[in-house]
This record gives C-alpha cells, sequence and structure tokens, in this order.
C-alpha cells in the first residue's frame, strides 16, 4: 500500500538510472522465482508430512515476493507487460538469477545447504534493503526480511542437525557443500548493475554485508561440527545471463502453458 | 521401524492477546524447537496465533474416565455457586 | 436402577443416541475402535496421496498466481492428512505404522487419486469435483461420534472451503475464455465425471458396513444419498459453465425433486480399487521412495537431539532472531 503510494511520487529516476533498477530487481524477482519453483518440487514428497508442509511454506513466502518484484519491475519498465509476462515469456540467457538457486533439490541435504547459502545472504540483505531510499524496494524488504528471518532459522537448524546428526547425514551435507559452495559467492560479488546501484547507494554493499555472513556460517557450522570449507573457485555467470543446462529445464515446464497457449487468461 | 519416529507433541495455540492458549491438536518432531517451527507450519497457516505452546504428549497426565462421576457429578449440585441462584431486587444496580 | 443391567456396549450406544462425543479415554467396542482407525487412516491417506495428481502441476502452473494458490492448497492437504492421522493417534495407532500399511499396500486411499491430471483443466476438475464430493462427504464428519475425529474435520472443513472455489474459478476462467480452453475443460469433465460419482463407494446394498458405520454416527449418510445429493448439487454448476455433463440418461426427475443418472460403472470402479487402474502403482510408489529416502533425515534429527539431551542443550542457539522471534512465555 505503502509503496504503491510512494511510487507515484517516486523520484523521476533518468532512463540510465531506470533500467539499472528495472534490470535489477527482475533478478531479484528471477531469484525467488527459481527458488520458490525448486523448493515447490518438494511438494509431496518431503521426509516427513511436517516438513512437507514446511518446505511449501518457504516456497510460498518466495513466490508472493516474486509477484511483488516482478509487478515493480514491470511499473518500473512501463511498457504494460505484466507479472506473468516477465516470469514466463523471456528466454533463457534473459533470467538473471544467481546460479545457486537454479541447482536441482538433489537430497534433502542439497536443498538445505542451498537453502542457508541463499538464506544468509537474502535475510542479512534484505535487512539492509529495508533502508534504501527506493521506498518499493524497502517496502518490499520490510515484508521479505520476516519471512526470510524463518527460513534462516529453519535452514540453520537443519545445518546443525545434519551436521551434528548421523554418520550418514553428516556424509551427505558434506557432499551437499562441497558440491554448492562454488555457487554461493555469486550472491555478493556484484555485476556491473549492482556496483552502479550501490555507487548510487540505492541497494546495500556486498562488501559490507561479508562479514555479516561469514561470521554467521562459522557460527552454525560450528554447531554443527562441520568445517566452514576453504575458499574455492566461485562460479559466476547467472545474474548475467549464463545459466548452468538446469535451467532450460525449469522453463520447459514453467513456461508450458504460457507458450502452449499464448496470450489467454488463466 | 517404529523406535524411530519422532515424539508425539501436543499443541496450544494463543488466537489472540488475551485469551488462553487452546490445545489444537498434535504433531511429530524431533526437539522442541522444531515442534515449534512445525507447529507454526501446520497450525497457524491462516493467521490463527499469536503464541504456541507445544508439550510433548507423553508428559500430559489426564483424569480417569471411570473417576467422571466422582470428580465432577458433585459439582451439579451446588448451584449457589452460580449468580443466577441469588434474586437481586430490581432496583439494585451494578450487582 | 435399570441402568446397573446394561452393558457398557448398550450404554456406549446411549451415548452415541444421546449424541454425546466419545473422547479417545473412553471406554468403546473394539470394533468402533479399530473401525474408526481404519476409517480415519485412509482419509489421511487420501489427503496425502491426493497431493500427487495436483501436485503434478504446481511446476507448471500457468500464472504466478494459480501457481501459489495450488501450492497453498496441496500444503493444505498435507495438513489435512496430519490432522487426521493425529486424530488415529488418540486411538493408539501410531502414525508409522499407518504409513507402513499404506505403502505396503494394505491400507487404502481414495481410488480417485489414481486417475492422472493431464491437462490444467484436471487442476479446476479436482478442485471443483472432487474436492466438491469430499465435502459432500466430510461436513457430515464434523458431527461424528468420535471427539478428535469430529474436530479435525471441523478444521479440515474450514480450509477446504477455498478449494473448491479455487476449482470452480479455474473452470469458469478456462469456459469463458478461448475455445482451446472451453474444450479443455469439457474434455477434463468428460474424464473425471464418473471417477467422482465412484468416490461415494458402492451402492447402498453392497456396502455391508454402512449400517454399523451410521449406528455408530461414524457414517451420517449411506453411499447413494450422497452420490444423489451430489448429482443434484453439480449438474446445475455445470449448466451454468455451460459444459455438458457426460451422462445420456440424465435427466430431472420432478417426482423426487432430483436428476435421475446412469449407471457408473462398476467394473471400472473395482478394477481401480483392487489396485489396476493408471496410477496405482505410481502414487504408492511415489510415497514409498519419499518415505523411504527420508528416513535418513528422520534419524539424523533424532540423533541430533538425543545428542542435546545428553549434552543437556535445549535448543540451538543459532538463529538470527532468536531472541526476538518466538514468543517467549
Amino acid at each position: 500500500m505503502q509503496a504503491t503510494l510512494n511510487a507515484a511520487v517516486a523520484p523521476a529516476y533518468s532512463p540510465e538510472v531506470r533500467q539499472l533498477l528495472f534490470d535489477y530487481v527482475l533478478q531479484l524477482a528471477d531469484t525467488s522465482l527459481l527458488l520458490g519453483h525448486r523448493l515447490s518440487e518438494w511438494c509431496g514428497h518431503g521426509p516427513i508430512l511436517e516438513q512437507d508442509l514446511a518446505l511449501a511454506n518457504i516456497a510460498l513466502d518466495l513466490l508472493g515476493e516474486t509477484r511483488s518484484l516482478y509487478q515493480y519491475a514491470a511499473e518500473l519498465e512501463g511498457r504494460r507487460r505484466t507479472e506473468d509476462d516477465l516470469a514466463f515469456l523471456r528466454v533463457a540467457t534473459d533470467y538473471r538469477n544467481p546460479l545457486l538457486v537454479e541447482q536441482p533439490n538433489g537430497d534433502f541435504a542439497h536443498t538445505v545447504v542451498r537453502q542457508f547459502l541463499f538464506d544468509n545472504f537474502h535475510y542479512h540483505f534484505l535487512q539492509q534493503l529495508q533502508t534504501s531510499p527506493n521506498e518499493h524496494l524497502a517496502a518490499i524488504a520490510e515484508k521479505s526480511v520476516k519471512e526470510a528471518a524463518y527460513h534462516l532459522k529453519w535452514s540453520a537448524e537443519w545445518i546443525i542437525r545434519l551436521g551434528d546428526g548421523t554418520e550418514e547425514s553428516r556424509q551427505r551435507i558434506d557432499k551437499a557443500i562441497s558440491k554448492l559452495w562454488r555457487y554461493a559467492g555469486e550472491l555478493t560479488t556484484p555485476t556491473p548493475t549492482e556496483k552502479a546501484l550501490q555507487d548510487l547507494g540505492l541497494i546495500p554493499n556486498y562488501t559490507a554485508l561479508q562479514p555479516t555472513l561469514d561470521a554467521y556460517v562459522a557460527q552454525v557450522f560450528a554447531e554443527a561440527t562441520l568445517p566452514v570449507p576453504q575458499q574455492i573457485a566461485v562460479q559466476l555467470g547467472g545474474k548475467q545471463g549464463r545459466h548452468s543446462e538446469h535451467l532450460g529445464y525449469i522453463l520447459a515446464e514453467l513456461q508450458y502453458m504460457q507458450r502452449t497457449y499464448p496470450g489467454m487468461q488463466w | 521401524m517404529s523406535q524411530s519416529e519422532w515424539p508425539l507433541w501436543e499443541v496450544f495455540i494463543r488466537s489472540k492477546q488475551g485469551l488462553d492458549h487452546k490445545h489444537v491438536g498434535s504433531l511429530h518432531a524431533a526437539d522442541a524447537a522444531m515442534a515449534i517451527q512445525n507447529a507454526r507450519d501446520v497450525y497457524t497457516r491462516r493467521m490463527e496465533g499469536v503464541s504456541i505452546w507445544v508439550v510433548e504428549s507423553r508428559h500430559i497426565h489426564a483424569s480417569n474416565p471411570d473417576d467422571a462421576a466422582a470428580f465432577f457429578d458433585p459439582a451439579n449440585d451446588k448451584v449457589y455457586r452460580h449468580p443466577t441462584f441469588y434474586q437481586v431486587p430490581d432496583s439494585i444496580k451494578h450487582m | 436402577m435399570e441402568t446397573a443391567e446394561l452393558t457398557q456396549e448398550e450404554l456406549f450406544q446411549q451415548r452415541i443416541d444421546a449424541d454425546q462425543r466419545i473422547e479417545p479415554k473412553d471406554w468403546m467396542p473394539d470394533a468402533y475402535r479399530k473401525t474408526l482407525i481404519r476409517q480415519i487412516s485412509q482419509h489421511a491417506h487420501s489427503e496425502i496421496v491426493g497431493m500427487l495428481p495436483e501436485g503434478n502441476w504446481i511446476t507448471r502452473a500457468p500464472s504466478l498466481k494459480r501457481k501459489s494458490i495450488l501450492l497453498a492448497k496441496v500444503q493444505d492437504e498435507a495438513g489435512h492428512g496430519l490432522y487426521l492421522y493425529s486424530a488415529a493417534e488418540t486411538l493408539g495407532a501410531s502414525r508409522d505404522q499407518m504409513l507402513a500399511d499404506l505403502h505396503a499396500g494394505k491400507a487404502k486411499y481414495s481410488s480417485i487419486f489414481n486417475y492422472p491430471t493431464l491437462s490444467w483443466a484436471d487442476i479446476g476438475c479436482v478442485g471443483w469435483l472432487v474436492d466438491g464430493a469430499a465435502i459432500l462427504n466430510q461436513v457430515p464428519l464434523c458431527r461424528t461420534s468420535f471427539g478428535p475425529y469430529a474436530r479435525a474435520m471441523v478444521r479440515v472443513c474450514k480450509e477446504e472451503s477455498f478449494h473448491q472455489r479455487q476449482g470452480f474459478e479455474i473452470m469458469q476462467t478456462l469456459c469463458e475464455g478461448a475455445p482451446e480452453q472451453k474444450a479443455m475443460a469439457q474434455e477434463a469433465l468428460n474424464r473425471w465425471w464418473w471417477p467422482t460419482l465412484m468416490m461415494f463407494g458402492p451402492k447402498d446394498d453392497e456396502s455391508p458396513n454402512t449400517a454399523r458405520s451410521m449406528q455408530w454416527r461414524i457414517k451420517r449418510f449411506t453411499n447413494d444419498e450422497l452420490r444423489q445429493k451430489f448429482v443434484d448439487m453439480m449438474v446445475p454448476q455445470a449448466e451454468f459453465l455451460g459444459l455438458t455433463v457426460p451422462d445420456l440418461a440424465l435427466q430431472w426427475n420432478e417426482t423426487k425433486q432430483g436428476y435421475d443418472f446412469g449407471e457408473v460403472n462398476w467394473e471400472e470402479f473395482w478394477q481401480v480399487v483392487n489396485g489396476n487402474g493408471l496410477c496405482n502403482h505410481d502414487r504408492l510408489q511415489a510415497r514409498v521412495d519419499a518415505w523411504e529416502e527420508g528416513a535418513w533425515v528422520r534419524e539424523a534429527a533424532l540423533a541430533h537431539a538425543e545428542k542435546r539431551r545428553q549434552r543437556q542443550e535445549p535448543i540451538h542457539k543459532s538463529g538470527p532472531t532468536r531472541k526476538a522471534e518466538l514468543p517467549q512465555d
């Protein structure tokens, strides 16, 4: 509500800044969409009923955030595209999500590690974004940060349970960490778009954020009796449209209806 | 198989400030922290609560239905405990 | 007094006839307990297996709004399964054992979920028809004689009411849309109509337990009564949508103030009940896989909780808002 009101009196950004913001909001929206989509694949297949519900709740939060972001992106673009046009009718190389969130669910350990790496960034980042001078982003952050706090609580606790659980859970989470760690760095490696927006003071600075993220990982991993992985080569590309092979298959499902029946209402 | 089942917990929810926690059902969880979160995910999806209590089911002690007569019937004839037992003249206010 | 001469069973029936609820610790006939465990766990299994055909479309839902609604709905089914398992657990059944019976093929679930969801309109039909039929079954159960079951059903029915509406809304949107969409809706109705009628179970004269279940008030209408009610309720809705119910025998009967309708294909009904429907095998396998692949997760959580107990650490320290997030009272 507040966001809509403010949008009407939003500072008149230059076309360049507007474009930067549009690209960036799309990136955030794509990120929530892809992770929400992945989590929704668990529905009906969770390890126990209670956790099936938990996973779906996280997915629903992310999808809610996705919609707010696409709606704002559409508004910034001003070309009368809808949230669904943006979500369903772009080609893979136009999606701006980091590689991490398009990685397959794998076993529960992979899902938990992927979620923890994302939640740690997401929560701490949203905390900062709440104070963005862009009131639209600040309003979205204010709503989402409460959800993200819960997500992080959930994933951190599962990291601890699996790390300090049984031998098997330890092996599985080790494997998941060594597979997914390489994608974590992309979250805090700014693209030129992000760099420009950071310089304008519109979004949080990742360099300043990094110590908080590292400290939290250290805390949770210590409780999980897991060693924090040494620096390994970071995989970048998703935020600039260079994706893993997984994205195409996700889009094949995601876009199936919209592509098969163009222009219809559902 | 059965020894690996997560313990059963009873869930109590305060639907809004000022009301008692009320029993809403049960669920399984490995520990108390998880039980509270599961309760949140299972029983408050539609804004049903502002506070959650969980207690492991095995810790609940209940009265025995066979004792119901001895426990509860004696209260039946103590109507004088209820305000409606007393007649107050119409002209008396605030009582 | 004369009550002294009544057996426990007669006293029990007296309470039921007086519409009193039976609670878990009350005396009850063994057969009542067994029948309830069977009925409630079947009901719970249906919710859980029922997540699969609809879950099949979550990743392909045609809009973000529909995706969120569908995910929330399928998640609700998990919740409903959970409420029902909880109710059965008050009777002394363990959820693990009930699941083991399901996985071993010993326990039944609603046959409707052994049909495939082939198009988006199927998601509409499942909400509109299948949930519609389920509600007819479930609303009377809110007054069933066993307290925990009745309370679970109250909760289920409250949540279920949005399910049918979202299904109808999908159908309505399709029927008011492009010709391909309308055709999609009709094609789905053609496939789902008869299986939905089968959801109410065999004809009354082939349903041997009905009389006793009615006497115990764990069933409050007969199968044929509910089936008739359903047809009477749905035909006008189909007409509103401009869809044709695939039954040539369907006709309004002025005398009975209800519709006459054709005969269900009982051979198909028994085929699917007995495990030979298109999806029986896949549905059960999906549940078994989820359970088996989740075993190490459940064990790890228990093992970790045990370690904590031994170290006397009550709950995790980590959590970004651990001080503020959960109410501390």
